[in-house]
């Protein structure tokens, strides 16, 4: 489904602050896999998200999607098959507009907008069946506005914009490092039940190793730009904390030293 | 003692309605692009000085005012396309734009001064009817006005719900969301300052055919006015919606022509009608300042309160 070869990338390359973000990276995305991603600060997996979604160009190597090499797509045009939640919570929606706008401007993720209305009673019925799936009463709220919910229930809406279309591919980006932990559950499981229900290929990074090994299907391990530990599901059942950091070491030969990094 | 003749008030929201409009247009890119747009100062007198000539030339003075629209409209694809394919600062574009557009309407005009006739123009027949009189003056042209205004409005409100509408509206509340759906923010932006500055020469040509006459320096200080009836609208009505918000502003820009034709109209303060200009930013002046420092006030004194309660709680059950 995605694939990504030996990309690279640098930042402020010839100058002194040159820094490798990433180097030589390869990663295959079978449809229906559920890829969590961890490392510490300057691992590379925020580019690696940037490079998927088009923020940000590769240097050399190339993505694609599906088969369509997509490398030197817009970021716009991209949207049409990846889903996208970032860690704001205030990023992934327009605050001054209503539930049911927002989610009219996800529905058509990647069409051409044009003058037919944007909410329809026809959508709106959609809207409500997708939001009642969240189980926290947005589905009665269509017409508040976004800016008035609480951060949870903004991330919990922007989880819902991202996937209720199907997008082929979703990149979840640290989507519950800012909220509190009770809220932050909360989207854990809305986060599985969405992508189990709609086997959506997913890559998820994270801070919390805990949850990277509880989510998914397969986890990776980022460092100094490279993917330094594949792990695979048959070997991804048995995993702990414990023996995570331990193969860091192992590989790294250096311990895992991340002040964000929530082991438990 | 009346605040002023029926005349004046009929004339005051006469203006009102046309320059609603500009208000509307300055409305789309303020308050909902986040784009203060300085183009207006010229587009104003641009949408003047083409449906003018034109008329003056013996068109028509429906294709003349439509002409003048189109006008307005490229001037603000100009500065859309500065701002976001030139990455010039939006503030700098509409600056750059409204001393271009200088030029080019003295080239339009070939003077300074333009005439036209005001029986000529696209409501003349209206202006000089007597039917529909109340109280000694035709109240006709008022109402051509209001449904002219309402159209606008009602076509500006309906435009801001369809699909094109929310990408616009999310263009200026949150780019980075918009963006991650697929939304062209360069495209959207330059469509709304065009459509913008559209709607102002659409105010212009009106203004001018209503004056008889379109004139170099008319444009000058329209985006304070604008922001003005925006302030205004919005503070009698709030901020409420998309509906109620449009139509605040349309309020906005006739309450504000009543309250400067009062106050002209007022001898005590001895006025002039040159002094219009320093009052419209002091109205702005006090509509943004107002409202900020008042917040930061309740902030203090409610974090104040809350804070003596938690402490004098805390204390309680420490002992």
């Amino acid at each position: 489904m995605l694939t990504i070869r030996s990309a690279s990338k640098l930042f402020n390359p010839g100058t002194v602050d040159e820094k490798v973000a990433l180097m030589d990276v390869n990663l295959h995305l079978d449809k229906g896999d559920f890829v969590t991603v961890i490392g510490s600060n300057g691992a590379g997996k925020s580019t690696l998200m940037n490079l998927i979604s088009g923020v940000m160009k590769p240097d050399l190597g190339s993505v694609s999607i599906g088969g369509t090499d997509i490398t030197v797509r817009s970021e716009a045009q991209r949207s049409r098959w990846i889903g996208r939640v970032f860690q704001d919570p205030m990023a992934g929606t327009a605050p001054n507009m209503t539930i049911e706008e927002n989610l009219a401007m996800a529905y058509n993720r990647g069409r051409k907008r044009g003058l037919s209305w944007a909410v329809t009673s026809r959508r709106r019925a959609v809207f409500r069946e997708q939001l009642s799936k969240l189980g926290i009463g947005l589905e009665n709220r269509l017409t508040a506005k976004v800016g008035l919910l609480s951060g949870g229930e903004r991330q919990a809406l922007s989880l819902l914009m991202a996937t209720f279309t199907e997008p082929d591919i979703l990149l979840l980006d640290e989507h519950t490092a800012a909220l509190d932990p009770a809220r932050a559950e909360l989207i854990t499981r809305l986060t599985e039940t969405l992508v189990r229900e709609m086997n959506l290929t997913t890559l998820m990074v994270t801070h919390n190793m805990e949850q990277a090994i509880r989510l998914g299907n397969r986890l990776i391990m980022m460092d100094k730009g490279r993917i330094i530990l594949d792990i695979p599901a048959s070997r991804k059942d048995g995993l702990t904390v414990q023996r995570l950091l331990g193969e860091f070491e192992q590989i790294s030969g250096q311990k895992l030293a991340d002040d964000r990094l929530v082991l438990g | 003692m009346a605040i002023m003749s029926l005349v004046s008030f009929n004339g005051a929201l006469e203006l009102g309605l046309i320059y609603a409009l500009m208000a509307l247009g300055v409305y789309i890119t303020y308050r909902i692009l986040d784009f203060p747009d300085l183009t207006v100062d010229g587009s104003f007198t641009t949408g003047a000085a083409i449906s003018v000539l034109m008329i003056s030339h013996g068109q028509s003075p429906l294709l003349a005012t439509l002409a003048g629209m189109a006008g307005g409209m490229a001037a603000g694809a100009c500065t859309g396309l500065l701002h976001t394919k030139g990455k010039i600062n939006g503030l700098l574009a509409g600056i750059l734009m409204m001393i271009a557009l200088y030029s080019i309407n003295l080239r339009i005009m070939g003077k300074p001064n333009l005439p036209v006739k005001v029986q000529d123009s696209l409501f003349g027949g209206f202006i000089k009817s007597d039917a529909w009189t109340i109280g000694g003056i035709s109240w006709l042209y008022l109402a051509m006005l209001a449904v002219v205004a309402g159209l606008v409005w009602l076509l500006l409100f309906a435009f801001l719900k369809t699909d094109l509408g929310l990408s616009l509206r999310a263009t200026g509340d949150n780019k980075r969301m918009i963006r991650s759906f697929g939304g062209n923010t360069d495209r959207t932006t330059i469509i709304g300052v065009s459509l913008s500055n559209g709607l102002v020469a659409l105010s212009g040509a009106l203004i001018a055919q209503d004056a008889g006459f379109a004139d170099i320096s008319m444009g000058i200080g329209m985006i304070v006015i604008g922001l003005a009836s925006v302030i205004i609208g919005e503070a009698i009505f709030g901020a409420r919606g998309v509906l109620g918000t449009t139509l605040a502003v349309v309020v906005g820009a006739v309450v504000y022509r009543v309250v400067i034709a009062a106050a002209l109209n007022a001898d005590w303060l001895h006025l002039k009608s040159s002094d219009l200009k320093i009052i419209t930013a002091a109205i702005v002046i006090v509509a943004l300042v107002v409202p900020t420092a008042n917040r930061a006030l309740k902030q203090r004194r409610q974090a104040r309160r809350r804070t003596a309660e938690i402490a004098s709680a805390s204390a309680k059950g420490g002992k």
